[in-house]
């Protein structure tokens, strides 16, 4: 992008400024540190020229907006065209609570819904089984049977929101949910949008609410693939997430490159299906974190999306465009908000927010100030949606496309971070690919170096937490946090022992006994799962029929 | 002389969360502040704990919770322990659990609760100091 002359006397005129200027000044006043850090420990230099950039093609490295490489954006028009979704994460008690909460958030001008579950719910167990007991309703809704989900959508029309829901092992079944409960409100599943997170991978790395072994975990997948494919083509079967995988102490760099090692993976295995990759890799979709370094998390998506259409186009030959962009929901990070002075995280927030906004996210959630605590309530909910209000309707960074393009230092940690991540993906691919990479520990223990490290800059003071390790105030514990009513338990087992005693247990039986049959063949799950969820089989008795014949995950455990 | 007994510490999560960044990083702190530590992995019952507890002969159990469900959870494990004839083990934990349940939680036989940005420092000191065997 510089001519070679002009790239000689900048050179020179660097050298020049260093040994003179700066050298003056250094010896006065020496620069806070020796060196400097991104956040996930890239060093930083003094000042970034065209000299860190003079590699780059504009033509070939960034583009334009809605074209390949898709650095710059994957739609033409960015937001000056549609603002991105915001969607808070939420979910809570029972499905009427929730469903109030829901349509709360709704009034207040968010656009889409985004469904956190229980763990019990997460990892396939009713609200009464044993393991259930003290978590049911707590971090999310309680899900046991379509009776639940009739009840959270109640009012809600299926064909106007689209509906996110994080829920993985047992994804499949929700969706069925989903696809049913919209049927009796007269909307077609083509009708659908929305989103699984779907993403089993992670789990086993970060998350935690697997159930079965990778194997029959991938092919639930790739069922889903193929049958939205044909049945739900507005829906996104899947939100490969490196959000977790950040939050458990992953680096950006570590971020991006095990996510997209999950991606390559749920490719291949699609392939191996059968099924024909611009089939299923349009609706394929992403989620991130966003951070406190502002400049390394933006670079960070850019980098994303340009190393995953390189990696559709060359490796797997995508043909159409769709196949190549990387679409992604961006979530602040958890992890940085603190106990101590809450109010902070709003600041937190807000500038992981703009991160995700300046990186051209699609849609965004954004952390509530007191969930460090315990879950957000209303009004911190409202203060964390309204920061993406004011990012979007008064901070102006919308009216332009990907603002930070050429900035010296952003072009150079796009640079930086996509050939880190390609390193380490080389490597996964190495070990065999992601899933063998997990099987041996690889990825885990990389992640538990990084959390490590983290840990002990912060211990050491070298980095600053403002409330933490510097500038602590005394205060009184925090008031008005929300609870979840202890009572949601009872609540919860009364309803579906009520269900058990009333609806027609023969059809139950006989569409579990099918479930089981065709779980042992290679055909498609997903009618089957549909039927079985209409006749109000819970989503315990359906984990369960799948648990005999798929078996169980156990993780190696290490630190 | 009188050698001094290394520190056994089995840090464990009750309950079904898998946030487990915490306990493993606390389980690698305490290792290298020279303890024994074992780490139980995610998804364990109050049941499974105790008996962890008691097969590795352990002075100190460190509870990480993240889910919410520390009410149930920590009294539970603390009742067992007393069923078990079992006073000898100082019980701590850690994760997100709100100010207002720590005096219910401290009543139940839980020594401290070490809420998020508590610095590992202070951890190690708070059990060389409180370890009762």
């Amino acid at each position: 992008m510089f001519d070679k002359e002009s790239l000689e006397r900048l050179e020179k005129e660097k050298v020049r400024w260093e040994n003179s200027t700066v050298k003056k000044v250094i010896e006065k006043t020496p620069e806070r540190y020796e060196k400097f850090y991104t956040g996930s420990n890239i060093e930083v230099n003094r000042l970034y020229t065209p000299l860190d950039v003079q590699e780059m093609d504009y033509m070939e490295d960034l583009g334009f907006p809605g074209e390949y490489p898709f650095t710059r954006g994957i739609q033409p028009t960015m937001y000056r065209g549609r603002l991105w979704t915001m969607r808070q994460y939420a979910g809570f008690g029972t499905a009427e609570e929730s469903n109030k909460r829901y349509k709360y958030l709704l009034s207040q001008g968010q656009t889409g819904l985004s469904v956190a579950f229980d763990l019990p719910t997460q990892i396939g167990y009713d609200s009464d089984h044993p393991l259930a007991q003290g978590e049911v309703g707590k971090v999310g809704v309680a899900i046991d049977s379509l009776k639940d989900i009739e009840t959270l959508f109640d009012g809600i029309p299926l064909d106007k929101v689209s509906t996110s829901m994080t829920i993985n092992a047992p994804a499949a079944i929700l969706l069925a949910m989903y696809i049913a409960v919209a049927e009796k409100q007269g909307v077609s599943s083509e009708k659908l949008s929305g989103t699984i997170q779907n993403d089993i991978l992670k789990e086993y790395v970060a998350r935690g609410t697997y159930i079965f072994p990778p194997e029959p975990s991938m092919r639930l997948i790739t069922d889903i693939f193929e049958f939205c494919s044909k049945h739900v083509p507005k829906w996104n079967t899947i939100s490969i997430s490196g959000y977790h995988i950040r939050e458990a102490g992953a680096t950006a760099v570590q971020e991006v490159a095990f996510t997209l090692a999950n991606g390559i993976a749920y490719v291949e295995a699609a392939i191996k299906a059968g099924l024909d990759v611009d089939e299923f890799a349009p609706r394929l979709s992403f989620f991130f974190n966003a951070h406190n370094d502002l400049f390394e998390e933006v670079a960070k998506f850019r980098a994303a999306r340009r190393l995953w259409a390189k990696i559709m186009k060359e490796r797997f030959k995508a043909k159409d465009p769709k196949s190549m962009m990387l679409r992604f929901h961006t979530q602040t990070a958890g992890s940085t908000l603190t106990a101590q002075q809450p109010d902070n995280n709003i600041v937190r927030v807000t500038i992981q927010a703009l991160a995700a906004v300046l990186g051209g996210t699609q849609s965004l959630h954004t952390n509530s100030r007191d969930e460090a605590l315990a879950l957000p309530t209303e009004d911190s909910v409202r203060i964390a949606l309204r920061t993406q209000q004011i990012i979007a309707y008064e901070s102006g960074v919308t009216e332009t496309i990907d603002p930070l393009a050429g900035s010296y230092y952003v072009e150079h940690l796009t640079n930086l971070i996509e050939q880190k991540a390609m390193e380490y993906i080389k490597k996964i691919d190495e070990l065999g690919g992601a899933p063998k990479a997990i099987e041996k520990g690889y990825i885990q223990q990389e992640i538990q170096d990084s959390a490590y490290r983290y840990q002990q800059e912060i211990e050491s003071g070298r980095r600053i937490v403002v409330g933490v390790n510097k500038f602590q105030i005394e205060e009184e514990p925090p008031k008005n946090l929300l609870k979840v009513d202890p009572e949601v338990e009872r609540i919860q087992k009364e309803k579906l022992s009520k269900l058990k005693a009333t609806r027609d247990n023969l059809a139950v039986k006989n569409a579990l006994d099918e479930l089981s049959k065709k779980a042992l063949s290679n055909e498609n799950l997903m009618p089957t799962i549909i039927t079985c969820v209409k006749t109000y089989a819970t989503l315990g008795e359906i984990c369960d029929t799948l648990r005999r014949v798929f078996g169980e995950y156990k993780a190696t455990v290490s630190f | 002389m009188q050698c001094e007994r290394t520190i056994r510490v089995l840090i464990a999560k009750p309950g079904l969360d898998g946030h487990d960044r915490g306990a493993k990083v606390i389980a690698r702190a305490l290792r290298d502040a020279g303890m024994e530590v074992i780490y139980t992995g995610l998804r364990q019952t109050p049941e499974q704990i105790v008996e962890a507890a008691i097969q590795e002969d352990v002075d100190v159990i460190g509870l990480s919770i993240l889910s919410g469900a520390h009410n149930v959870l920590f009294p539970r494990i603390m009742e067992l322990l007393k069923e078990k004839g079992i006073d000898d083990i100082l019980v701590i934990g850690g994760g997100v659990i709100p100010h207002d349940d720590i005096p219910f939680l401290k009543k139940c036989g839980i020594a401290e609760v070490f809420t998020p940005g508590t610095p590992i420092s202070q951890i190690i000191e708070f059990i060389k100091n409180n370890v009762k065997k």
